[in-house]
């Protein structure tokens, strides 16, 4: 176990190597140079020019500039936003509590019914649930976000009034930031219905960004358990008068799942991605809109740092998931 | 068997409860008749509007917190007192005194209290912050100065003093009419020095950036990051507090969100509408849209140092052979205005007395016969990659263009590079045509005129004609040095007739600006300089 557990830490150094010289490379390959951007048609003097990619460190060749980024990071210095000054980790870790909120509860959403999708699909196999649940996820699966954002937000914040636009909570509510989570700050908070005002605003946002993974997710468990509903012992479940539903419950599904639990896992890559257009859609204040404007202002530190640490976050899940993996099914820890 | 069933009747129960619950608990909020929430387009940069260049930040911070020495009247480019009382400029136009106003108050905000109310040392403050290095601020934040630098004020005071508590004077290098606008702008924005010497005390002078007092009409009580920000009204503002008690800024970064949070009530005001949004907005009648040409023009320069655009004739005549109106139609989706002169209606001195050259393909081709290319030449068109305000959609312009001149019988290719390598190319003159605009920074006509067309501008690239009319320059460089604002008027309105018949530039257009509220919104008024001011705002009762 040990040894697999190294083998895949390993793994990991040459990807994050890979990543920071990738988001390093991708924004310094973008034609034209930050300082002649920020002066648009007003333009830049020599003088000024010189200042500013003295102040932005862009003054040294790019390999210097990379090797000092690396050097930062390695102390843990992500280096420091051109725009607010301030460090990236902690703009970073002020932001990540509202796509941590958003994913966790996209994700709920994703598995809570996707899962009972795939079920009812498989169980139901060619009636007219089936057609029904694969048509919704064949739609869900390529329902591009920023339309399906709009259009549940004309349908259920324009015309019924159902839920709020956009935002994380009401405006007229003023909650103290104690964890960054809204649902557990506005519990803490006295403020009256700011709870409910939270969950309202987080509904429609959860519900797009899980769309997706809910999608693959109701794919995947309705064909894996199509294929272990076919194994002989659940034939033998069956002759021996066990009903239908204890067989799906108790037989059929753990075996399912195994398959289902490392999609699961892909689709915190989907999540966390999806979060970005999500997030500018619904003003939902978190790294994806965060990121969003610094790449429209070309604020490099943040753009690399941003990108590292979210390469960062899918590597670590990624591995979890396969040592997880490891535990539950012992013939991939012996693979070579 | 069917224990799928239940599971999916008990989840449609839970949404439903949810829904039910949710739509009943409106009413434990509190309604704030005298809340003002502006759906704004992005997050402010930062709080200290002297850093930033963008109008986002200007709302944020120099519009609502802020005041300057002198301000520009609201809705307009004419500029009024401020801070300063009144003011006296010396006949050789290189002294400026300024009598500041009494028993104005700075914020008690943060948990400072000032202690005096504003003089003379806070504007030296926020000054030589910018333009002395060795001053304790200049480099706090570790951020430029980047308007202070295009306007080039470092070069334009020679030295500013405090002879008394309440005066200050500034000495300019050169006559420089334009530096009473700049001291409009938002770079000029002043702040407390009293707070600045706590803040430094404290070892926190960051804070005056982050958290700054000033002695605008609203305070900042709360920014939640990317999200919400909140302001209440000033209660002891000089000019009498706002009639909004709170103003909220709701950071929506997508227009059409914007749209749906105006619609459902959640904001009374949004900014940047979709073009294709505004016909219906103005169907709409819970919606009011104002509308107001920006301070912009978008152009094509010819690059008269390059055959055949050094002959007056050829530039005249590709200005006759191009069809405006329909450019107007395709390109700005009527939200636009054709321009004739390099300046826009909005501003003082335009010379509505310009006659544009009148769409005519057969007059055109007589001139172009006449410059001594009967069957036409070959050129290029260069059309920016990116949208802006001035100009929606550079590349389908080139492409009427492009079309309009082929029936001249010139043939022109379009080009386009990357942005930050447009700026540098047209700025070196390796294009023929050009397409590129403006926006106005201080409403003074010498900001469009001599740093566009004038012989230095030539020189240093921010002229892409690279025409340098002896006449025209004499004109807008006399204007500089007179403070008499009818003696400037003419000699603008006359460099403008020179610059139509000597035709560097085909003017294309104006745009113009939308701005779609809720009808409660009473007092609103745009500014020309596409900024959102909400002091002098107030909110019908009806709503």
């Amino acid at each position: 176990m040990l040894q697999f557990f190294l083998r895949r830490l390993g793994m990991v150094i040459p990807t994050f190597i890979g990543v920071s010289l990738f988001a390093f490379a991708l924004i310094h390959l973008i034609p034209g140079d930050v300082v002649t951007i920020m002066g648009g048609e007003r333009g830049v003097s020599a003088e000024t020019r010189a200042e500013l990619e003295a102040m932005l460190g862009l003054d040294k060749p790019l390999w210097q500039q990379y090797f000092i980024y690396i050097g930062g990071i390695l102390q843990g210095d992500l280096g420091t936003s051109y725009v607010t000054g301030k460090p990236v980790l902690s703009e970073f870790m002020a932001r990540f509590p509202a796509t941590l909120e958003l994913t966790l509860c996209a994700g709920i959403f994703a598995v809570a019914v996707g899962l009972t999708l795939g079920i009812l699909a498989a169980i139901r196999r060619g009636g007219w649930l089936d057609h029904t649940v694969m048509t919704i996820s064949l739609a869900g699966y390529s329902m591009p976000i920023f339309w399906w954002g709009l259009l549940l937000i004309l349908l259920f914040s324009v015309t019924l009034g159902w839920t709020p636009v956009s935002g994380r909570m009401d405006v007229m509510f003023w909650v103290e930031d104690v964890t960054g989570f809204m649902l557990i700050d506005t519990l803490l908070s006295p403020a009256k219905g700011a709870f409910a005002s939270a969950l309202q605003h987080l509904l429609l946002p959860a519900i797009v960004l899980g769309t997706i993974p809910m999608a693959v997710i109701a794919r995947m468990t309705r064909s894996s358990m199509l294929e272990v509903l076919g194994e002989d012992y659940i034939r033998t479940a069956r002759a021996k008068g066990l009903s239908k539903g204890r067989i799906v419950a108790k037989h059929a599904l753990r075996n399912a799942l195994i398959p289902v639990i490392t999609v699961m896992g892909l689709q915190v890559g989907m999540l966390l991605s999806g979060a970005i257009l999500t997030e500018t859609i619904f003003a939902w204040p978190g790294i994806g809109k965060w990121l969003i404007e610094a790449i429209n202002r070309r604020d490099y530190p943040v753009v690399q740092g941003g990108l590292l640490l979210i390469a960062t976050l899918i590597i670590v899940i990624n591995l979890l998931v396969d040592l997880m993996y490891g535990v539950v099914n012992p013939r991939v820890r012996h693979s070579k | 068997m069917k224990k799928g069933i239940p599971i999916l009747v008990v989840v449609i129960a839970i949404l439903a409860a949810a829904v039910w619950w949710f739509s009943s608990s409106d009413d434990q909020q509190v309604a704030e008749a005298t809340t003002f929430v502006y759906c704004s387009e992005a997050s402010p940069e930062g709080f200290n509007p002297a850093f930033y260049t963008s109008g986002t930040t200007f709302d944020a911070a120099g519009r609502t917190m802020f005041n300057r020495l002198v301000e520009f009247e609201r809705g307009g480019t004419n500029v009024v007192p401020g801070l300063a009382e009144s003011w006296e400029i010396s006949d050789d136009g290189l002294t400026y005194t300024f009598h500041l106003r009494e028993g104005v108050e700075f914020h008690t905000n943060h948990g400072f209290e000032p202690s005096r109310d504003f003089n003379a040392e806070d504007v030296l403050w926020s000054f030589n912050r910018q333009m002395d290095e060795s001053h304790p601020y200049h480099g706090v934040s570790n951020q430029d100065y980047s308007y202070f630098g295009y306007m080039g004020m470092a070069d334009a005071i020679e030295s500013l003093t405090a002879p008394d508590d309440m005066t200050v004077v500034f000495e300019l290098s050169a006559p420089n009419a334009p530096f009473l606008a700049n001291l409009a702008m938002d770079f000029a924005s002043i702040g407390s020095a009293e707070y600045a010497d706590a803040m430094l005390e404290a070892g926190t002078p960051e804070q005056v950036d982050q958290l700054p007092i000033a002695t605008g009409p609203f305070m900042l009580t709360d920014y939640q990051q990317d999200a919400v920000i909140r302001y209440t009204a000033n209660p002891t503002y000089w000019e009498g507090a706002a009639d909004i008690d709170r103003l909220v800024f709701s950071i929506t970064p997508d227009a059409s969100v914007r749209y749906a949070k105006l619609r459902s009530g959640e904001c009374h005001h949004m900014v940047y509408p979709n073009p294709a949004d505004i016909a219906e907005m103005q169907d709409d009648e819970n919606i009011n849209v104002m509308s107001a040409p920006g301070l912009n023009v978008g152009y094509l320069a010819f690059n008269t140092e390059k055959p055949p655009f050094d002959n007056k004739l050829v530039r005249q005549a590709l200005n006759m052979a191009t069809n405006k109106e329909s450019i107007l139609e395709a390109v700005y989706q009527g939200a636009g205005e054709t321009a004739k002169n390099p300046i826009p209606p909005t501003m003082w001195s335009y010379n509505d007395d310009v006659v544009d050259y009148e769409y005519d393909p057969e007059g055109a081709r007589e001139l172009l016969a006449e410059a001594g290319y009967p069957n036409g030449f070959s050129t290029d068109i260069w059309a920016m990659p990116v949208q802006r305000p001035y100009n929606p959609n550079a590349r389908r312009m080139a492409e009427l263009i492009q079309s309009d001149w082929a029936a001249v019988g010139v043939d022109a290719e379009i080009v386009s590079y990357e942005w930050g390598e447009y700026l540098d190319r047209t700025s070196d003159g390796d294009h023929q045509t050009a397409m590129l605009g403006w926006t106005g920074d201080n409403g003074d006509p010498d900001n469009f005129l001599n740093t566009l067309l004038g012989c230095q501008a030539a020189a240093t690239g921010g002229n892409i004609a690279f025409w340098c009319n002896d006449e025209f320059n004499t004109l807008v460089n006399d204007a500089l040095r007179v403070s008499d604002s009818e003696q400037r008027t003419a000699l603008y309105e006359q460099a403008q007739l020179v610059f139509k018949e000597e035709a560097p530039w085909i003017t294309v257009a104006h745009s113009v600006v939308y701005e779609p509220m809720s009808p409660a919104v009473q007092g609103y008024k745009m500014s020309p300089f596409g900024v959102h001011t909400f002091y002098g705002v107030s909110l019908a009762e009806s709503e």
